[in-house]
């Protein structure tokens, strides 16, 4: 028999801090997997966020700088723009990228900065204990909101692939999910397409990846799986907003 | 045919790959803990396994390796 699935070479071999099936581990290892079948982990810098995945720089065996919380884009910008040639990736939770880190966000994807972000939105502050995010659903529970979100005070949820749509410097913005083994493997192929995206020189890519948090959602891991589908799919649709290199695959 | 290996001491006992499995070969092992203190994962039928990888694929601990019988 042969192995025909292992943890990727470019993932530590290392035991997490994450909650049992918290989903940031299998996004973890899909960028792992996609290094190593680029050939680009001696060429691979990534840069992490502060949020429950803060010390993912101890998961990954390419190069990896911590940023202050929301400026993952920043720190990615001055990286990428010093060394042209690298693959240059970040790595944020919601509340980092759609909160506190809203404008390096926008304003990396305007000036069309040539890197990648990976996008882990779980609709919660995992880290500091589920208080609600940008991304929360109208009516769901979190720690700051006991009644549900309620949307005459707390206002709607921020969808960031359309917002960054519309950004002329995007060139892909994608929303795929991790809730089922085939969700899994589109949302690898999406990150797949970001990395190429970005040693093609194209531009700003993002891949949102609608995420668990079983811990602050009070379920088990499979039930926030069913959550995820259940709920937070139909207020995060799945799919490609914006790709610029579309026409020129389109008969892949 | 297939087969599966759990890493006893990466293991968190989520239940993932028990959820995943098509054929629900997988078990939360409840009678001993590993070194982190969890219930670990294990395949209860070696035989039904068909090597499809879907388990691993749904592992957020890298905790699964699969071989299979490959044609050549
Ligand atoms: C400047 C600053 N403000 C606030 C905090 C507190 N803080 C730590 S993590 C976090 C939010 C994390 O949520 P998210 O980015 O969604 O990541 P998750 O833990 O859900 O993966 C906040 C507000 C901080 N560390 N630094
Ligand atoms: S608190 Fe939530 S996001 Fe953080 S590790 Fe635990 S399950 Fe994952
Ligand atoms: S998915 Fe991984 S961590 Fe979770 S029970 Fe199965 S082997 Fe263990
Ligand atoms: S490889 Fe497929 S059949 Fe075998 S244990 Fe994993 S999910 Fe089940
Ligand atoms: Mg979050």
């Amino acid at each position: 028999m042969s192995v025909v699935f292992r943890k990727p070479d470019s993932m530590a071999d290392v035991n997490t801090h994450y909650c049992p099936g918290c989903t940031h581990g299998i996004v973890h290892r899909l960028i792992c997997e996609i290094i190593d079948e680029m050939g680009i982990e001696g060429d691979t810098i990534g840069i992490c966020p502060v949020g429950c995945s803060v010390m993912a720089y101890d998961y990954f065996n390419c190069d990896m700088i911590e940023a202050p919380h929301g400026r993952a884009p920043a720190v990615a910008t001055g990286v990428k723009r010093s060394l042209p040639d690298k693959f240059v990736f970040t790595y944020q939770g919601d509340g980092d990228l759609a909160a506190i880190g809203t404008a390096e966000t926008i304003h990396a994807a305007a000036r069309g900065e040539n890197i990648t972000i990976i996008f882990i939105n779980n609709t919660t502050y995992g880290m500091t204990g589920g208080q609600m995010a940008p991304t929360t659903l109208p009516g769901q529970v979190t720690q700051t909101t006991p009644y549900g979100r309620d949307v005459e005070k707390a206002g709607y949820p921020v969808k960031m692939c359309e917002i960054l749509a519309q950004v002329d410097g995007t060139a892909l913005a994608q929303r795929v999910s991790v809730d089922s083994p085939k969700e899994v493997q589109i949302a690898k192929k999406a990150i797949r397409k970001a990395f190429q995206i970005q040693r093609d020189k194209k531009g700003f890519s993002i891949v949102e990846v609608l995420s668990t948090c079983p811990t602050n959602w009070g379920m088990s891991p499979v039930e926030s799986l069913e959550r995820l589908r259940k709920e937070c799919i139909p207020y995060f649709p799945l799919g490609v907003y914006k790709d610029i290199t579309a026409k020129e695959n389109s008969n892949d | 045919m297939g087969k599966i290996n759990v890493i006893f001491d990466k293991c968190k006992g989520c239940g993932l790959c028990e959820n995943a499995c098509p054929q629900k070969i997988i078990q939360i092992q409840k009678d001993k803990i590993n070194s982190h203190g969890y219930f670990t994962a294990v395949c209860i039928n070696d035989d039904k396994c068909v090597g499809c990888a879907m388990c691993a694929v749904m592992c957020p601990e890298c905790a699964i390796t699969v071989e299979r019988q490959v044609q050549k």
